[in-house]
This record gives C-alpha cells, structure tokens and sequence, in this order.
C-alpha cells in the first residue's frame, strides 16, 4: 500500500472514517429498505426502539452482543498476528461438543457455578483444537489459513450433525439436540441489572456470559497490548521480517495466536448454549462467527471498539427482529444484509473514503497531513 | 441387476449434484487464475439462483431468467473487482460481503415481493429448462448394459446440465489456445509482466471477473430453475465453498475441475443413497463422513500430503505497480 | 557520431519526498552502447522506467529519433521501438518461452498463428544474433542466463530498435555475461542501440561507446569510454562528498570477537552471493565493508546476525560456533552479546505502526528489564526509551508517537540506540547513515567510535566509501560475494573504487 500511516490524526483514523463507512453502509441499506416499498426513516426509529426501547429490548440487544464480543475478539486476535481466522463458526460450532458432554455430565451432580468454569474450559478447549490444525498447516506446510478454516468450518458442522445425532440426544428423541440441561448447567440471568434502573422485563436470555465477554475484552485487551506475547503477535503481523530480525518464532506465534483465536471462538458457544437454551442444538450458532469479522472490522481490532460494534450488530438484530414485525415487507435477513455491507465498506473498501477525508484534511491545515513529508526532507 | 440399476441411479445424481459445482468451480478458476480469490462464489450463485426464478416467474420464460440470472451474477461480481481490483481492497473480505449480502437480499426480496416466506413462486413448465429426451430413448431403454445408460446417464438432463459439460473443454480451449486465455494466465502469474507488456491489469482482472459472474449466474439458475422448481431461501448450502475445494483439489485446471466435481457429487450422491445402509465390510458408514469428505481431502491435498497445490502466484495480492 | 537515438530533455521525478530524478539531460547515439553507471538508488532505473512509459516524468521531454515523444504507457514505448529487459525479469514463470515472447504481441485472437508466426520468427533471431534458446522450454526450468536472452528475444520480437537492460549481468555467471556482451555487440552491429545500466565498471570498460555517470539522481558527467578510466568514474559514482571528519585515536585491537571462516551464503534464488569469505573482528577496533552495493554485503550481515541461513563455513563468537547453517536464532545470538542495526530499517530494524516505545524494545522484548512476568512491564519500557531520546537527542522526543512520524535519522537513532545501550560485545552496523541528515550522521559516527573505544568490536557495512574510510580501522572490500582485498584506513579513494570495481581481482587472475 502506498500511504499506510499515520497521515491523518487519530481520531479520524480511528473515528471519523470508520463513522463515515458505517453511514454509507447505512445509506445503502436505506436504499434497499426503499426498493421493498418502505420508509428508510421509519424502518430505523423502530429498529432502535426496538433495541433500546423498552428493558427487554436492552437486554436482547446485550444477549446478542455477548455472543458478537466472543466471535469478534476471536477475529482481532488471529488479525493482530496477521492471520484471518475465517473459521470461528466452526470453532464456536465444535465447542458445542465440549459443552454438551461437560453439562450432560455435571448438570445432575454440580451446581452452576462449578459447571460453568468447566464448560468454559472445554469450549475453550475445542475451539482452541479446531483452530490448531489450519494454523499448524499454515506455519509448516503455507497452506492458506482462510481455505484451511474455510473447510475446518463444514467439517465441524458434519461431525457435530453426527455427534448430535449419534450420541448426545436422548435415544428417544427425533430431534437432533441433546435434552434440555438441568439446574446444574443453567446460567443465571442478568436481566435484574436492568431491572435495576426501573425497566421490566418479562423474559430475556441476558446472561452471566455478557460478563464472561466483558472481562474477555479485557484479557484480549491485556494479551495484545500489556504481554510480551501480545507484542510478539503484533511485531509479526506488522512485519515477518522485523518479527524474524526479532528471534520470535514464525510457527510458534501463528499456532499460540491461532488457538488463542480459536478458544474465544469457542466461548461463544457458552452464551447460546448454557445460557438460552439450555440444550446444545442443530446450527446453534447460526452465523455469529461470521458477525465476528464485522465486529471486528468495524471495531478496528479494538476490544473497546468490538464492544461498541457487537453492541451494535446487538442492535441490529433485537431491532431488526422489531422491525420484522412492525414492516411485514421487511424480514429478519435485513439485518444480514447490513452486515454484508459493514463488511464491505469498513472492510474491503475501507479506504475508499480515505483520500477524500486527507484532502479535506489538507484543505483545511496542510501541516496536519503533511508531518510526514516535511520531515522526509529534513532527514 | 438391482445392483446395476442402483448404480446408475447414483451416477445419474452424480451428474445431477455434480453441476452447480461443475459451474461455480469453473466460475472460480476464471477468477482466480487471473490472480483474484474469490470466495463470494457461494453468494454469486445465490443471487443468479433467486433473480433467475425471480425473472423467469414474472416474465414466464426461462430464457429470461437465465438472462436476468446472469446479469445479477456479474453485478455482484463487478462489486468484488470494484473492491478488490480498483480499491485494492482484501479480496477475502469482499467475497465474505458479498456472500451476506447475497444472503440477506434474496430473501428479503423474495419475502417483499412474493410473500411466500422467501420462496420464490413455483416455476410452470414453460418457465424451467426441462430435461431433454434424446431420440430413442425410451426406445432402447430395454437394451441391458447400454440402455439404460443411454435413457439415463446421457438422455434425460436439461440443457443446462449438457451446457456445464460443454464449457468445460470450451474454457480449456479459451485458456489455453486464445490471446485472452494467455493473458488472463499470465495476469494470475505476473501481472507485472503483462503490465510492462502494455496489457491493463485492471481491465483484464474485470473481464475475467465477468466471466465468473455468468457461470455463477448459470449455476443459480441450474439450481432454481433445473434442480429445483423455484428459489428456496440459502439453496446454494454451501456448494460455492464445495465449488472452492474442487478448484483447490483441480489445481486450477478445467478437466480436472470436471473430474473433481464429479468426484464431490458422487460422494453427496453416494451419502444420500447409503443413508442407513450398511456396506458390506466397512459397515454402516455415517452419512456426515461422506459430507465431510470433500472438506477433508482438499485440507489433506493443501496440507500437500498427496501432490501438491500451487495456486496462481499471484492470487490474493491486489496489483500495486512497484516502486 | 550517428543521429541521436533518444534525447531526455529536463527529466524530473519525484516519489513522494524523494527526488528520484533532478534535471536530468542525455542524449544517446544511433547504433551505439551507452553505459549509464551509478550506484544503487542513483536514480538508474526509474530514469529507465520512464523512458519505457512504467512512470511518468513529473516534468521534461522525451525525443525518440529526433521528434518529441509522448510516452504514457509501455505500449506507446514499445510502438516507438523501445524495448527493455527489467532487473527483475518480467517473464510468467510457469510459461514457455514463446507464450511469454507473444503475451500482449499477439497477432490475432486465438494463438495458434501468433505461435506459428513467433516460432519462426526466434528462429530467425536465433540465426542472426546467435540467440539460441529452445522455444517450448518452460521458463521457471530455464537458467538464468537463458530467462535474461528470452527478455531480450521478448523486446527483439516487438521490433525493439533501442533495448535497454537494466543491471542485465547482477544473476549472471561470469561465462553467461561474457556471452550476453557478445550478443550486445552484434545488436550494435546491425545497427540496434543498447543502452546498458549497471553497477560495474568493468562492464562499461569492456562493451560500451559512452558511459553517464548517475549520482543522487542527477546526471553527473558523460564521458567517451575510450577516454577515461575506471578511477574517475569510480570517483564520479561516489562523488566528493563533504564529510565531516570525526576525531578519532589509535585503535587498540584486542582478543578476537567474532571469527568468520569460509561462508557461504546464497539468495532465494540459489544464487551464491556470498561465496567463501573469511576474517576476524576485533575487540576495540571497527571493520569496515566497502563495496558497491549488490555484492553481497546484505547477505553477509543476514547471515551473520541469524536472519538468513549460511550453505557452509563456520562463525565463531567469543570462540564459541553460532550454527548458522541450521535454524540460527537471532534472539540468542542477542543474548550473546550480539547488536545487529540491519540495513532495511523501515521492515526489518523497526515497526513503522508501533510507538517509539515499543520498538526502542524489539527483539529485547523478553529482557527481564521490560517484564513483569508475561506482562510488557510499560513504565520501564517508556522510562527506558525516555532516557534513550535524551542521550540521543531524538526528536521529537515522544516517546508515544508513531515510529512512521519519525525522520529517517530518528528512526535510525532509535534502532541505533536500541542496540548500543544493550551494551554488546560485538556490533554489527548495515548502511548506518543511509537516509539520514548530516547531524545526526556526525552524531552516529561519534557513537560508533565511542563504542569502539569501549573496547567493543564493531563491523560496519556501508556503500559510502567516504563512511567507511572516515570510520574503519581496517576495510575489507567485498566485489562479488568475495573480500577482494584489505586496506588501512589510508587508503585512497581511487585504490577502493578499483577493487570495489573487480579491477584488481581481474588483473590479479589474469
């Protein structure tokens, strides 16, 4: 890339032009809800009515979110080290395996709280395996690591169908999910939180695991920034060369980064699973760990940021379930189809603005823009 | 004779499942060759599939719906080379983009403008490609060994169906013995190369993209308008992916795509047909390993433990003139 | 002499802030060899490439046969029959040779006339200059010297009247570029203009009718080949610049640090670049690596510091091996009192997105001093790199700010300071004022000797010859992957530009 730096102060970097992406993205989903017949307008008071409007509207949108926070951390953490982890939905999937055995197991004879820091454990656990192979293929054989986990995606969703099938639902049943877990593997709700400031709430699967994202958004925060392996992630995916001129080992970070990746992946599972609907199902994670790569693009590979995005992809599907109802015209699959061009336009074409934002930028105070130049010459 | 009837039935399906990624695989080898990933073939197709059922119920003519197919197909594959060609964009990002658009808006306008829960109205036979009976047929139907192969195996498919098998040596002959065929190697190769040659890289890396839109394009229709009466929310189920595996497991080459394709639908084929029965010797064998298998070659055949695939070189990297 | 073949009339490029191209003037001769020579980054190339339409001049004109030339794209160049062999050869490698001959001189829409037509077409090529090369051959199978001929049969085939080859015999073995002289000269024999750029004199000396010297992206001087000599173009490439001397004492050589014994390096390409070199490095004295750049200079310091891996000798630091032919760790060759400031700042010595912080700690991160277990321990590492900006007075002095922000002098002061105050025994320096302001080249002058006075060893890689005689106790000059000879830091300019030109070496075998 021609200009990668630093050319724009920071708070346009950082906020402006991801504010403009989003906004365009936006316009054109506007567009979209005008060819169904309906009005853009109209169709976004109800979707943040609908997320925010009322308490259980607030707690469906943080319920969402939690799973987003886990899918999209999984992202940043592999795209720090340079790595785009494209697998989550299977990582996320095939930890449903862990968390089905662990609960089936405890969910009769240990309390929540004991199953829970297990459960997590063992998602962590098989999203973490998940993850190891395309990562040890990668860093040993150079196979391409999004083909890799591309692939790893349909394997897991094959054997999860055959374990779900073959072994974790009841013998008696037809469907393919296992019975419905005990008091020992039930999480408890949070919704007295935002019972708290006044709101009610009838029932909203707001649970302990919106914590359990929080304090992950932390740890990522802390690995990526505050440790020495986290700097060693970074050095690579900045630059090979520098991380090799460094002494830092090319097939140990991108396993270490990839596994890490894969174990947030695999948390995710907990959030649907132990915390909604207490049953490990077919398909249970239903595309979050694709939300994963909009979150984190748009979060800019923040966790502050992928908190605010997963709040807001939260938003966009409480809101767009609203929506559904209120404007028959307009289904759930809006929502997709917003996400698709957040991707885009904060993702793929996320420096398409860019140069119009510098020229403004220049327009406005040549200095601002040209530190860089000006500096070049002096050397 | 059971025995052989139910082989050809199998082999009849294989052809059947082996077409939308006989297209969609070929789509990608377009592309990629020219140097672009494309994993939005999944998408592409799910477009083509509704705008093609879409068009063809509307206007009652499947020759429209292929049409119109085809057009959505290549507008979403200009989105693709408009992000990843012109702004240099990450290209796996953009397939990614393109792949929940697609997702999101076929059903949302299937729901808004059918109202049949993101269905497509059912097709009429004017508005579908039906199979097409070869002469004699039914006549030499009879005939051991021969017959039926001939009734089932060769008569029997739509034109679309002879149309996959058909671009098969026609894209190895556009590759490999016309101008636009060398060029579009050479761009995947070394667009460096073709740069200092005269050649724009951007215009070539369209037109290649172009042509991955009208094979995604007739995939869609293949699936809405041939294997199904109609469009049906998420009806690529990931064949694009599936199609992307093939193009890996082909090593990028048109024959062995076919080969390849036919492989993976014979293994789909195969799975629906054991479902539940035992083999003998091996015993029951799961139907989610034979899904699976496809998946797990192609990781064992990039892992580079049987043969190995080199993609086109300069895949993935967007084209930055060096300083 | 004959009609001008090209005239360049006030050639200005800029990328960015850098001036590739100034004012450039040059006429070149119908039928003639024109050398032009300077060293790397000289501003050869680009010259080059605009004439061939891959840039645009920023402001000049371009004469072609005596008439004004608008050259935008390759197309235009090779329509005024201009052709030119890139350094890094623009073939498709998995194609054969006459698909790559015919891409984008196709005659019509299929291939199979085009075909027809190239393959008696290199016959007749090969006839005439004795370019022999087997037309089904898959280039990637091809050596390197035939790959070069297929790039000169590429431009021959599109009527390429002037053929320029950028650095052509950089990949060649000295039998392969013997043969490609003699293919230039029945070029110009039948009346094709060649232009040659290169970095080796000797190549000038033997083939060309005249020779432009390049420096800094000016034009410095063209000379009659006939008429001058491999000391004053050597002297012209270099140029006088005004250095400031930095005072310095007798050396007090100690113990042997660092021992280099017969090593092998080769590039990825399998070419051997550095080719059985050996000698020691002192404690208290500074070695200097003169040569021109492409010599095998890089790989020698790759090697050394464990970045790239040796094909065979030996390295022995404070008498103990560093096994560089197997997977060398740089970071334990650091913890053994090993500095390295590479060449490459900008990719390998820094991290242009971090903070100045962050790398002041690169390749030290997991030094007990920045750590607080697995955690970066950030007071000290921005304490640490606070104290570094002042004792090296780099500005501006946050220790927050992006590294890209940083002038190219700061950025190598950071790396620089980094390195010296891990206090190493041993101190290898690549290009140490490359890009750098002439304060702070003084500063790090100082700095180096002072390191040498501390009794440390330090091995000092630089194209500047001015640099490397201002700072060496001994100098080792290195021309093509060998040392070529050693020298006192007396040494004259003229005695170092011929053996960094391969001159005494030649005579030496001959």
């Amino acid at each position: 890339m021609s200009t990668p730096y630093a050319k724009l102060p920071a708070w346009a970097d950082y906020g402006l032009i991801p504010v403009i992406n989003l906004a365009v993205a936006f316009i054109v989903a506007g567009f979209v809800v005008m060819l169904v017949g309906e009005n853009p307008f109209r169709a976004a008071v109800i979707l943040v009515e609908g997320a925010f409007g009322r308490g259980s509207g607030i707690a469906f949108t943080l319920f969402y979110a939690t799973t987003f926070i886990f899918s999209g951390l999984s992202v940043a953490v592999a795209a720090h080290c340079g790595l785009f982890n494209i697998g989550g939905e299977g990582q996320g999937y095939i930890a449903g395996l862990g968390i089905g055995i662990v609960c089936l197991a405890f969910d009769s004879v240990l309390p929540w709280w004991l199953t829970f820091p297990i459960a997590i454990v063992a998602s962590a656990a098989m999203g973490a395996l998940w993850a190891l192979i395309p990562a040890y293929l990668q860093a040993k054989r150079g196979s391409h690591i999004v083909i890799t986990t591309i692939m790893f995606n349909f394997i897991a969703a094959s054997v999860m169908v055959y374990a779900l099938v073959g072994f974790l639902k009841p013998p008696s049943s037809m469907a393919p999910q296992t019975r419905t877990f005990l008091d020992g593997a039930q999480l408890p709700k949070l919704n007295w939180v935002i019972e708290l400031f006044g709101a009610k709430i009838r029932s909203a699967p707001l649970n302990i695991c919106f914590l359990l994202a929080l304090v992950m958004a932390f740890l990522v925060w802390l690995l990526i920034w505050r440790t020495r392996l986290g700097y060693e992630m970074r050095t690579y995916g900045h630059s090979p060369k520098a991380a090799r001129y460094a002494g830092i080992s090319e097939t140990r970070i991108i396993i270490i980064a990839m596994m890490i990746s894969g174990a947030l992946a695999g948390m995710m599972a907990l959030n649907p699973t132990m915390g909604d609907q207490h049953n490990v199902a077919l398909d249970f994670v239903s595309g979050a760990g694709f939300v994963g790569i909009a979150v984190a693009l748009m979060g800019r590979l923040h966790p502050v940021g992928i908190v605010l995005a997963a709040i807001l992809f939260g938003m966009l599907y409480q809101g767009g379930a609203e929506l559904a109802f209120e404007m028959p015209a307009i289904s759930r699959d809006m929502i997709v189809i917003i996400q698709g061009l957040v991707i885009l336009f904060a993702g793929a074409l996320e420096h398409m603005f860019r140069p119009y934002v510098q020229a403004l930028f220049a327009s406005f105070s040549p200095r601002s823009v040209g530190i860089e130049a000006a500096k070049g010459k002096g050397a | 004779m059971d025995l052989f009837n139910a082989i050809i039935q199998v082999l009849d399906s294989t052809i059947r499942l082996s077409v939308p990624l006989l297209l969609a695989c070929l789509a990608g080898l377009y592309s990629e060759r020219a140097g672009v990933f494309d994993i939005g073939l999944e998408g592409k197709m799910l477009v083509g599939a509704f705008a093609g059922a879409a068009a063809a119920s509307v206007f009652h003519s499947a020759l429209i719906g292929l049409g119109m197919a085809i057009l959505i197909s290549v507008a979403f594959a200009m989105i693709h080379g408009f992000a990843s060609i012109t702004h240099r964009g990450n290209q796996i990002v953009s397939g990614v983009a393109i792949n929940f658009i697609a997702a999101g808006s076929t059903i949302m306008l299937g729901q808004a403008w059918f109202s049949q829960g993101g269905r497509t109205p059912a097709l009429a036979p004017g508005e579908r490609f039906e199979a097409i009976n070869w002469p004699g047929a039914e006549a030499l139907r009879a005939v051991p060994i021969l017959g039926p192969i001939y009734a089932e195996l060769i008569s029997g498919h739509s034109i679309l169906v002879y149309l996959a098998f058909l671009i098969v040596p026609f894209t190895w002959w556009v590759l490999f013995r016309t101008r636009f065929g060398l060029r579009l190697r050479a761009v995947g190769e070394n667009p460096a190369a073709v740069d200092t040659a005269g050649i724009s890289v951007a215009w070539l890396r369209y037109r290649a993209l172009i042509c991955t839109g009208v094979l995604t394009g007739i995939a869609g229709a293949y699936l809405s308008m041939v294997q199904n009466g109609g469009f049906v929310k998420d009806m690529t189920a990931g064949k694009g992916y599936i199609a992307l595996a093939a193009l890996i497991f082909a090593k990028w080459k048109p024959v062995n795509a076919m080969f390849a394709c036919l492989l993976f639908g014979f293994l789909d084929a195969l799975s629906i047909r054991l479902q539940g029965t035992p083999l003998p010797v091996i015993g029951k064998v799961p139907v989610q390993f034979m899904q699976a298998l496809p998946y797990v070659l192609t990781v064992i055949l990039l892992a580079g433990f049987i043969g190995k695939a080199i993609p086109p070189r300069a895949g993935g990297v967007p084209y930055v003139k060096e300083r | 002499m004959a009609q001008a073949a090209i005239e360049l009339i006030g050639i200005n490029k800029s990328f960015g802030a850098v001036r590739a191209n100034r004012d450039i003037n040059l006429e070149i001769a119908r039928g003639t060899i024109h050398g032009i020579v300077g060293e790397n980054g000289a501003g050869k190339s680009t010259l080059m490439s605009i004439l061939y339409g891959f840039y645009q001049a920023d402001s000049g004109e371009i004469r072609v046969g005596g008439k004004p030339a608008s050259i935008k794209t390759p197309n235009d160049a090779i329509g005024l029959g201009i052709g030119m062999v890139h350094q890094h050869f623009m073939l498709v490698d998995n194609f054969s040779v006459l698909e790559n001959v015919i891409l984008g001189a196709e005659s019509d829409a299929l291939l199979k006339k085009s075909i027809a037509k190239a393959r008696s077409e290199l016959e007749r090529l090969e006839r005439e200059y004795g370019l022999e090369v087997d037309p089904d051959a898959i280039i990637e199978e091809l050596p390197v010297g035939l790959q070069q001929r297929v790039e000169i049969l590429k431009a021959l085939y599109r009527g390429a009247e002037i053929l320029i080859l950028d650095e052509p015999t950089g990949v060649l073995t000295p039998a392969e570029a013997d043969h490609l002289f003699r293919i230039l000269k029945q070029l110009k024999e039948q009346g094709k203009t060649v232009v040659l750029i290169t970095h080796k004199l000797r190549e000038i000396m033997a083939i060309t009718d005249k020779v432009s010297v390049m420096r800094q992206g000016t034009m410095v001087a063209t000379r009659v080949t006939k008429e001058t000599t491999v000391g004053e173009l050597a002297e012209l490439m270099v140029g006088r610049r005004v250095l400031l001397r930095v005072e310095k004492g007798e050396a007090e050589a100690g113990a042997v640090k660092l021992a280099v014994k017969n090593l092998t390096v080769k590039d990825q390409r399998g070419v051997t670049m550095v080719d059985d070199i050996s000698f020691d490095l002192r404690a208290g004295e500074i070695v200097g690596i003169a040569g021109v750049a492409g010599n095998g200079q890089s790989e020698l310091l790759e090697a050394i510091s464990g970045i790239r891996r040796a094909v065979s000798g030996s390295v022995m630091l404070d008498g103990k091996p560093i096994d560089l032919t197997g997977a060398a760790d740089p970071g334990e060759l650091r913890d053994r009192g090993l500095a390295h400031v590479p060449e490459d700042r900008h990719h390998v010595g820094l991290v242009l997105a971090f903070e100045e912080n962050e790398n002041s700690i690169l390749g030290y991160h997991d030094d007990e001093r920045y750590l607080r277990g697995p955690f970066l321990d950030i007071d000290a590492i921005r304490n640490d790199a606070k104290d570094k900006i002042t004792k090296y007075d780099i500005r501006p002095a946050d220790c927050r700010l992006k590294t890209a922000n940083f002038s190219g002098g700061n950025q190598q002061k950071i790396v620089l300071a980094r390195e010296m105050e891990q206090d190493p025994g041993v101190l290898i320096v690549g290009q140490p004022t490359r890009g750098v302001d002439v304060g702070a080249i003084e500063f790090i002058h100082k700095r180096l000797i002072a390191m040498r006075d501390q009794g440390k060893a330090v091995l000092v890689v630089s194209v500047e010859l001015d640099e490397i005689r201002s700072l060496s106790d001994r100098i080792l000059v290195m021309f093509a992957g060998r040392i070529v000879g050693e020298r006192g830091p007396e040494a004259t300019e003229g005695e170092l530009g011929l053996l960094m030109a391969g001159v005494e070496q030649r005579e030496a075998a001959e």
